[in-house]
């Protein structure tokens, strides 16, 4: 299982939970996995090409996915996955 | 320039430091400050500014103390409710350190204006809150080869990174390419935050800010801060360059100011 921290906007669909766990292989199959656990999360983190948005950063442990393999980047067991989306000030995007 | 007696007390605890010491201090005196918005962030920052000892503070803002402001921008008072946010400032800093210049700037910083105020700056603390003046500020800092110590906060997290993309660094940019499009972004209105967070990064680009100006320890270059209140994490996050950065990376679109700002909040 692989570790995901959950930001402030998006814990509205985890029940409020800022860290839930969710069994993957890459992002893309964690992605699709967490949205299984929590409809529509894929939708907050991704555009309608299923490519991730240009405001929000994935990280795995420290790194940022964009830098390694993009979704493609794979995870195993233990691995710690953030999702931490762009905030300015009161205003949040995506934030209903 | 030599210290007054007084200024020999009033910042005794930093020349101690080994780490600042007289010539840091000296440094600091020397230096000068803009804040972008004198507000949640803006704050707590140019109080530790002003405290600080930083020679000039520009505070840059064009909206009037509201009292919802209060539960987190202690720059003001209630007695400032419907006065110009700069004014309020400027009194409070003026009465921790009367040593201190202050410059206000009361007017919306857009990309008309940002050029000419950020000439007279070291180093520009952002402490804006829509995501059109953040991409501006860190535009206009790229331009003008100004370091720029970002804060951001939602609800009860922050956001808090040095940019220095004209150093080999990355800008804002290469963090967040985009800012969002105007459909996600359903309205402007206040999310809600926790005041106290305010405090907690407006102080932390402080630190940032005087480490830059003295040159110690290590910079939040090439990092972001990512705070959590509520399960009360701090966690540092890697921020590589972006070689396809569209304001700093190798094949630039971004050239000047002309572009569309104004899109981050759709309505």
């Amino acid at each position: 299982m692989v570790k995901v921290r959950i930001p402030t906007p998006l814990r509205t669909l985890t029940g409020g939970k800022s860290e839930v766990e969710a069994p993957a292989s890459d992002i893309q199959s964690l992605i699709e996995s967490l949205n299984g656990q929590f409809p529509g999360l894929k939708d907050r983190v991704c555009d309608d090409n299923g490519e991730i948005r240009r405001f929000v950063n994935i990280y795995l442990n420290e790194e940022d996915i964009r830098f390694l393999q993009g979704k493609r980047t794979s995870v195993k067991d233990g691995d710690e996955v953030s999702i931490v989306p762009a905030i300015a000030g009161g205003v949040h995007p995506g934030d209903a | 320039m030599e210290f007054t007696e007084q200024q020999i007390e009033r910042y005794s605890r930093h020349i101690i430091l080994p780490d600042v010491g007289g010539r840091g201090q000296k440094k600091l005196v020397a230096a000068r400050v803009l804040v972008i918005g004198a507000g949640g962030l803006g704050s707590p920052a140019a109080l530790y500014l002003a405290a600080a000892g930083v020679g000039t503070i520009g505070l840059a803002d064009g909206d009037v103390v509201d009292l919802s402001n209060l539960q987190r921008q202690i720059l003001h008072t209630t007695a400032h409710v419907g006065k110009p946010k700069v004014e309020s400032g400027r009194e409070m800093l003026v009465a921790i350190n009367p040593d201190v210049a202050i410059k206000t700037y009361q007017t919306t910083i857009n990309a008309e204006n940002i050029l000419g105020i950020l000439t007279d700056y070291d180093l520009i603390l952002d402490g804006s809150d829509t995501f059109s003046t953040r991409y501006l500020v860190n535009d206009a800092c790229f331009f003008a080869k100004k370091p720029l110590i970002s804060g951001s906060i939602f609800r009860f997290e922050g956001q808090l990174t040095t940019l220095k993309p004209h150093d080999g660094f990355p800008c804002y940019r290469c963090l967040y390419a985009e800012p969002p499009p105007p459909g996600l972004v359903p309205n402007c209105q206040e999310a809600g935050v926790l005041g106290v967070l305010a405090g907690t990064i407006g102080v932390l680009q402080v630190a940032e800010a005087i480490k830059e100006i003295v040159g110690f320890g290590t910079s939040l270059a090439g990092s972001m801060l990512v705070y959590d209140a509520l399960e009360m994490n701090f966690r540092k996050t890697r921020v590589p360059k972006d070689p396809e950065c569209l304001l700093c990376g190798e094949r630039p679109r971004i050239t000047d100011l002309s572009g569309d700002y104004a899109v981050s909040c759709g309505l």
